[in-house]
């Protein structure tokens, strides 16, 4: 009997509480963590976090009542305003496209809620997460999930050595399909929930709504121009814009227009056609090697731009200990500042960098 | 490590088996309506009103005084409520009196009569053990106050009160008084006309009772505004049928916390007193919340300085003890209770709080037990901050 003791990161959704289900079944000395995280109040939601609102707090100890597991949660809102929001509003602000899940996993669950688990005896965490991690040699690597629809490795990219060896992703070796159908034969009254939310802690789903009310100085209009310097109209403040965005940029033309890049310096918007778009390169900054090792010479990879989109081939090269350019094989569209680009040998992720 | 030590019985106490097997019958065999006219009707009433009868000999009351509700919630928010409709219809004054560490149902009831109905509310401070002086609620009478409700015994720091006291200074007045006993029911004396009260409130599961079903006595003439419309059970004052096989099990429950009261009180008094003086012994920077001998038989509770009440019940859990904190909430917002923060302590020790309550069947290796795993875990947790 494996007596080690694991917090498992509840949601009351299908993934953590399946997860919780496995631990417990391999023998584990499992309890349940839930965070409560910030919200901004009102509008549909009630003033509660998508993510942990009552409903679901209730069901995820439901859960933890039929599993017969210890659960408990943890008041977090002040650390996730103060380390997600905040950062969010921030980068925003600063013109930049900002991934505050990445955030919330290098700051609340890894280090808040994993400092809070440790201080309670426990080994390991583990989370409902589409990824899995194994041992190759001395070091731990970080994989994608089985299930490639569902993969969530892209988020956890900021993880290092000392994370991975804590942490276990017992659903990552599965498909949703078998998730949901384990969740079923666990008896866990789950298997129908929809999946936690990105951007949970706003009211609604519409940022630029929210930007409005929290950070209305960031929002100043300013010229929209083409790539060659001509102001074709006004535009609403730049946080409001998305790299590659079309639609809502508010002038006709007689070919659809593109949001090409954000020039904070000058508060400038420039749009122009698709083929203007593409780019082949990028640099990214604030990298993280999952094994902790720099990489001196360039190497070959494919590496992702978004959570959705496909990893696409090329070469990493190291400018300096936290810094590296990607060159593309291809053009690649709607390359985002702010957004993570999250390396990939095969099924291996190696890490990531904030795109500059 | 196998042990489950349930430290929770102000929270609720398991049913004893004896008040399950007198409910049984009235699920499925005798299930009549007590307010229908044949005799399927007629025995559910005469199972009733044998409760009512049964309670009124332990309150010293009339059986006609018991109104039978569903939780010390409701009979809380009855008594407040009616008699301040009652109040407001005849012009009797338009001012209430409550305690600073009166339970939720006491508070925001007068709260919601203050914002909504706009009735004057006086909320009487409490020492430094939780206790209400009496000149104070002397000084803050007033020609208008038509109703002074205080509870009989603290659900969080087990203070007593000296109800018979303050009761009588109440009536020197002519003002009505209220009493929430929910805690005090099953180790204090529940005798209405010792204690001197107009009106109080008891609910079942705090004495091995089923949870669910509660009472409010209501002195003969005192009460005559419901706050739950509908048909005219319990003498108009609280519509719907009533929960045969729970007011049953209810005064049976009563009956038998009543003939072993003093024995399990003096029982747990010994253990409780173990319990207290070692955790202040072997735990630096704690300090016993409520008053030293003038408190529940079942209550030790504590602050510790430095220490997350909500999470120092975390670890107990995971140690397989089942404990309380006036800080606890499980959907995880920390903030000191009304209690805490009404007895002055400072905020990092009122965020500290734990409260262990014994029951019957509280053992002495129970209480070992905690002695020691308790200052290990508050020290551990003191390490990691």
């Amino acid at each position: 009997m494996k007596k080690d003791r694991i917090a498992v990161a509840m949601s009351g959704g299908v993934d953590s509480s399946v997860a919780a289900a496995l631990l417990k079944n391999q023998g584990y000395d499992v309890f349940g963590l839930m965070l409560r995280l910030w919200s901004e109040p009102g509008q549909d939601n009630n003033g509660q976090n998508r993510c942990c609102s009552p409903e679901s707090v209730s069901r995820a100890r439901q859960v933890a009542a039929i599993l017969d597991i210890p659960f408990f949660v943890i008041d977090t809102r002040k650390e996730f305003h103060q380390d997600v929001v905040k950062f969010f509003i921030d980068k925003y602000s600063a013109g930049l496209t900002p991934n505050p899940c990445l955030e919330c996993n290098r700051n609340i669950r890894w280090g808040h809620l994993m400092h809070k688990a440790l201080s309670m005896g426990a080994t390991h965490i583990a989370t409902g997460h589409y990824a899995r991690i194994i041992k190759n040699g001395r070091k731990w690597q970080l994989l994608r999930g089985y299930d490639n629809d569902k993969d969530q490795s892209y988020a956890l990219s900021m993880l290092g050595q000392s994370e991975l060896k804590r942490t276990l992703f017992p659903v990552g070796s599965y498909t949703k399909t078998k998730i949901r159908s384990l969740a079923s034969d666990f008896a866990l009254p789950v298997a129908q929930r929809q999946d936690s939310q990105d951007l949970c802690f706003l009211a609604d789903k519409d940022y630029r709504r929210f930007m409005h009310d929290y950070a209305p100085q960031s929002l100043n209009p300013g010229p929209i121009m083409n790539s060659s310097g001509e102001t074709l109209g006004e535009h609403k403040g730049l946080p409001l814009y998305t790299i590659g965005q079309r639609k809502g940029i508010g002038i006709s033309a007689s070919e659809p227009l593109y949001v090409l890049s954000k020039n904070q310096s000058d508060n400038t918007l420039i749009v122009d056609k698709l083929s203007k778009l593409g780019k082949k390169c990028l640099k990214a900054k604030k990298v993280n090697w999952i094994s902790g090792n720099l990489t001196e010479r360039k190497i070959r990879a494919e590496v992702q731009i978004r959570y959705t989109a496909k990893a696409e081939a090329a070469w990493i090269k190291p400018i300096n200990d936290n810094e590296v350019e990607v060159e593309f094989d291809h053009q690649i569209n709607d390359i985002t500042p702010g957004q993570a680009a999250v390396f990939y040998q095969d099924s291996v992720c190696l890490g990531g960098g904030v795109i500059d | 490590m196998d042990k489950h030590i349930y430290m929770d019985y102000a929270a609720t106490t398991p049913v004893d088996p004896e008040v399950v097997a007198a409910m049984l019958p009235f699920f499925s065999n005798e299930y009549g309506n007590p307010s229908s006219i044949h005799r399927w009707g007629q025995r559910a009433d005469y199972a009733i009103t044998t409760a009512r009868e049964e309670i009124a000999g332990i309150l010293c009351c009339e059986a006609d005084e018991i109104i039978f509700t569903s939780c010390g919630s409701e009979s809380n928010n009855l008594a407040l409520r009616g008699i301040a409709l009652e109040a407001r219809e005849l012009n009797k004054g338009n001012h209430l009196i409550i305690s600073a560490i009166e339970h939720p149902a006491i508070l925001r009831t007068a709260q919601q009569l203050q914002k909504h109905y706009a009735f004057d509310v006086t909320i009487l401070p409490v020492d430094q053990h939780g206790f209400i002086s009496p000149k104070d609620l002397t000084n803050v009478i007033q020609p208008d106050t038509f109703l002074v409700s205080i509870m009989y015994a603290n659900n969080e720091i087990g203070v007593i009160q000296p109800i018979a006291e303050l009761a009588a200074i109440t009536h020197e007045h002519n003002i009505l008084f209220h009493s929430d006993a929910v805690q005090a029911a099953g180790q204090l004396s529940l005798d209405t006309e010792k204690l001197g009260v107009d009106l109080m409130s008891v609910s079942a599961h705090k004495f091995y009772g089923p949870k669910g079903v509660g009472l409010l006595y209501a002195k003969r003439n005192t009460l005559s505004h419901s706050h739950q419309t509908g048909g005219s059970q319990e003498n108009g004052l609280r519509a719907g049928t009533q929960n045969v096989p729970l007011i049953v099990g209810m005064a049976t429950a009563l009956k038998i916390v009543s003939g072993r009261q003093s024995h399990d009180n003096s029982k747990m008094k010994v253990l409780r007193d173990k319990l207290i003086e070692s955790v202040l012994d072997n735990i630096s920077e704690s300090i016993l919340t409520g008053h030293r001998t003038c408190r529940l038989p079942n209550n030790a509770s504590f602050a510790f300085e430095g220490i997350d009440g909500n999470e120092l019940l975390m670890h107990l859990d995971l140690l397989n003890i089942a404990a309380s904190s006036g800080s606890a909430c499980k959907t995880g917002s920390p903030e000191p209770s009304n209690v805490l923060t009404a007895l002055n302590l400072s905020p990092k020790l009122s965020l500290g709080s734990l409260r262990l309550s014994l029951g019957r069947d509280t053992k002495d290796s129970d209480i070992e037990y905690i002695q020691q795993v308790l200052p290990k875990v508050v020290n551990n947790m003191r390490g990691t901050l």
